[in-house]
């Protein structure tokens, strides 16, 4: 039987993978693509409770998330492909103009 | 009395326009005098005093038309300043016999001035300028002179201080007439200051600041009532101040870097009488104040002698007749001091003729010295490169000479009847002391006088021929005020001559202002016994002393600088030291500079950098480089790196969680 523990610990897991990713990473690309895995991860644990709860908000609520996820990923790659016109390259070191 | 109120209103019909015609003469000259030709701005500015003065002369008309005792005409204009139910100020107007004397003064003597003024001042580059700045004075001194309450007197009173300052520093470009106009300045505030206290206080003795309402609950007091005493010396202060007595004389030798109709105008004829008018305005309160009579007296009698002294050194023809008329406006106070307010205005009066006709003849021979000696860098105004100057202008030295025989002091001439009433007087009070050295006083004066025309007219040119040959007479716009100024030097003084011989008029003219109605009345029994018993003698006899003292006075003068001119000289080495003080006017400034404005410069600069540049610009400053420096180290944490903003937000979502769930 697979227990809601089950799913958290899923979650978690991708959780800290995506969190690794966009810390250690240097692409850009898979900094977006792990900050995806973390969204999901989330996603994951909120469908968890909802069926532990027996309350569909919960589901409800992961819709607006991957709502807001599309949209964001449709403005990320947007940002992504101007800076790669840009250097040509998407480490992301080479982008440090904004120092203070 | 119907015949009385016809009178009365001609009167306030008329009396606002006296100083509005000035006024509107300031404006006009001042807005559009510098699109107009120079002469016709000094004609315009001329015409609105003479029109003043016209109008002073039919007032006068009236005024005398209303019988004595009842001369008094005041008129409200509008009102000024109103708070509460219990405080307001009008400005009002009030014309009596004392502003009636004054108003004829000032507008006559002004408008002859003015005229004077447009020859002196040909071919200067702001001569609208100038005219807008002397019909400015005008009306302020009018103001000063008509006031009906202590406050349009005030306003009066910093008018005449601006205008003297505007005018001392009229060539501005100067910086060393520019300083003096701003000692001027500084000097009288400080005066007025005293002077503004001093009406403070009467609004919280009588609790109105109107002449009438104060003059008319004296009755409630007694004599040397403290308040009183302490508002009259306050007063008096202002006086020292405006009217250049010790210790606040010190600005007027200097004001004489002004243009010389300037100094006769304002620092001979008129404004420094201010003072000897405000205490003559209040001599109710005075005569309640015999520590402040006291006081004016003495401080009088010190300024006539000490400035005297001074004079009797100087080079410069202008700072001799700066002194001279310091020490003349000490008799004045010395007049009002011992109770004679008639004879100090009396001689207020016969000053302002025969000092501004000095001034003229002056301000004449320094122009002719000008334009003899443009060529070289020699001072027009010192009497060591004039001499002989008589042949050269002879209307400017027979004006001149009658100016200095007046103040001299010599019989029938103005000078002496109101020097020897004053004299008189001091003697009749009971102050032998004062009246030695008003005597004294007179002999010096006589002295340094006669020392200045000598070294001027007397004697032979001191230059080259080829400055000689340009030495020539002033145009007719200087003479023609010079002629009637010494008319009126020569004759002014039978208004005033003593009970013994004629009617002194001014007296019984002025008096009513002075006195309250019922000692008027003694006083006119006790006049009557006077002149009957015992006094003629002694009178006659201190008259023939006096005069004596000023002849002595002139033959000295004249043994020292026309029979042997090597004298002075010898005595110059023999009193070295004595020489050394006098001629450095004991010091003075220098006393100043060290005592009064080291100190308060010091004081300044304390504040300045510790108030000032420590506390104020160290706060305001200090903000700002407050939020630099924080900025400086928290602008290191923006490292760009993203990711190490991301491990921040990382961290911080933890530090939350874990504060969120644990605490």
């Amino acid at each position: 039987m697979i227990l809601t523990t089950h799913y958290l610990v899923l979650s978690i897991i991708l959780f800290s993978i995506g969190a690794a990713g966009v810390l250690v990473r240097r692409n850009l690309l898979v900094i977006l693509m792990s900050l995806e895995l973390m969204l999901n991860a989330v996603n994951i644990s909120l469908a968890a409770f909802s069926q532990l709860h027996g309350d569909l908000s919960g589901q409800v609520l992961i819709f607006f998330s991957m709502v807001v996820a599309a949209a964001e990923v449709a403005l990320g790659l947007a940002i992504v492909i101007l800076l790669f016109r840009h250097r040509q390259e998407l480490n992301i070191e080479l982008f440090k103009s904004l120092k203070g | 009395m119907p015949a009385h109120n016809s009178h009365i209103e001609l009167i306030q019909q008329v009396l606002w326009l006296i100083p509005i015609l000035p006024l509107a003469g300031f404006l006009f000259t001042g807005l559009l005098g510098s699109r107009l030709p120079d002469k016709a701005n000094g004609w315009i500015a001329s015409l609105m005093v003479f029109g003043s003065f016209l109008l002073s002369l039919f007032t006068f008309r009236h005024l005398l038309a209303i019988e004595s005792g009842h001369r008094l005409v005041e008129v409200d204009l509008f009102n000024w300043v109103t708070i509460g139910s219990k405080f307001t100020i009008s400005v009002s107007f009030q014309l009596d016999p004392l502003s009636q004397v004054m108003l004829l003064v000032v507008t006559g003597v002004g408008f002859l001035i003015h005229v004077y003024s447009i020859g002196y001042m040909a071919g200067d580059r702001s001569v609208a300028r100038y005219f807008s700045f002397l019909n400015l004075f005008m009306f302020a001194m009018l103001l000063l002179v008509m006031g009906g309450n202590y406050l349009v007197m005030f306003i009066g009173w910093e008018g005449v201080g601006l205008c003297s300052y505007l005018l001392i520093g009229f060539w501005f470009t100067d910086m060393q007439k520019a300083i003096a106009g701003k000692k001027a300045f500084i000097v009288n505030r400080i005066g007025d200051f005293g002077f503004l206290l001093g009406v403070f206080l009467i609004y919280k003795i009588f609790g109105s600041l109107d002449y009438t309402t104060v003059m008319g609950q004296l009755g409630h007091f007694h004599t040397g009532n403290a308040m009183i005493t302490a508002a009259t010396m306050l007063l008096f202060v202002g006086a020292m101040g405006k009217s250049a007595q010790i210790p606040l004389y010190v600005w007027l030798p200097d004001a004489m870097a002004g243009p010389t109709p300037v100094s006769a105008l304002i620092h001979a004829a008129t404004m420094v009488t201010a003072g000897v008018y405000m205490v003559a305005r209040n001599a109710m309160l005075y005569n309640l104040a015999p520590a402040s009579m006291t006081l004016v007296a003495t401080i009088g009698a010190l300024t006539a002698i000490f400035a005297a002294t001074i004079g009797l050194m100087q080079h410069d023809i202008k700072k001799v007749l700066a002194y001279s008329t310091v020490s003349q406006l000490g008799y004045m106070f010395l007049a009002v001091g011992v109770g004679a307010y008639s004879a100090g205005i009396f001689h207020l009066m016969t000053h302002a003729f025969f000092k501004a006709l000095l001034f003229l003849g002056a301000g004449s021979v320094i122009h002719a010295m000008h334009k003899a000696l443009h060529h070289s860098d020699k001072d027009p105004q010192d009497m060591r490169n004039m001499g002989g100057l008589r042949r050269y202008m002879p209307a400017t030295f027979g004006t001149f000479l009658i100016a200095t025989l007046a103040i001299s002091g010599i019989p029938p001439l103005s000078g002496f009847f109101s020097k020897d009433e004053i004299l008189w007087n001091t003697f009749n009070n009971g102050h032998p002391v004062l009246w030695i050295i008003g005597l004294t006083a007179a002999g010096l004066t006589a002295f340094y006088m006669f020392r200045l025309l000598i070294r001027t007219f007397f004697g032979s040119y001191q230059g080259t021929a080829e400055e000689q040959s340009q030495l020539h007479e002033s145009p007719s716009t200087m003479t023609v005020p010079l002629i009637i100024l010494a008319v009126l030097a020569a004759v002014g003084g039978f208004i005033g001559i003593p009970e013994l011989f004629g009617t002194n008029y001014i007296h019984h003219f002025l008096n009513e202002v002075f006195v309250s109605p019922a000692q008027l009345h003694l006083e006119h029994g006790a006049t009557a016994a006077h002149a009957v018993h015992g006094h003629a003698t002694l009178e006659i006899s201190l008259m023939v002393i006096s005069v004596l003292v000023a002849l002595a006075g002139i033959l000295t003068a004249h043994h020292f600088y026309h029979r042997k001119p090597e004298l002075p000289a010898r005595l110059r080495q023999r009193f070295a030291g004595l020489h050394r003080l006098v001629y450095n006017k004991y010091f003075v400034d220098e006393l100043y500079e060290k005592v009064v404005i080291g100190p308060l410069r010091g004081l300044c600069n304390f504040f300045y950098n510790i108030g000032d540049r420590m506390l104020v610009e160290g706060m305001v400053n200090g903000s700002g480089h407050l939020v630099n420096g924080i900025g400086s180290i928290v602008r290191l944490l923006q490292s760009g790196s993203v990711r190490h903003y991301l491990l921040g937000m990382m961290a911080g979502a933890i530090v939350m969680i874990i504060l969120v769930v644990y605490l």
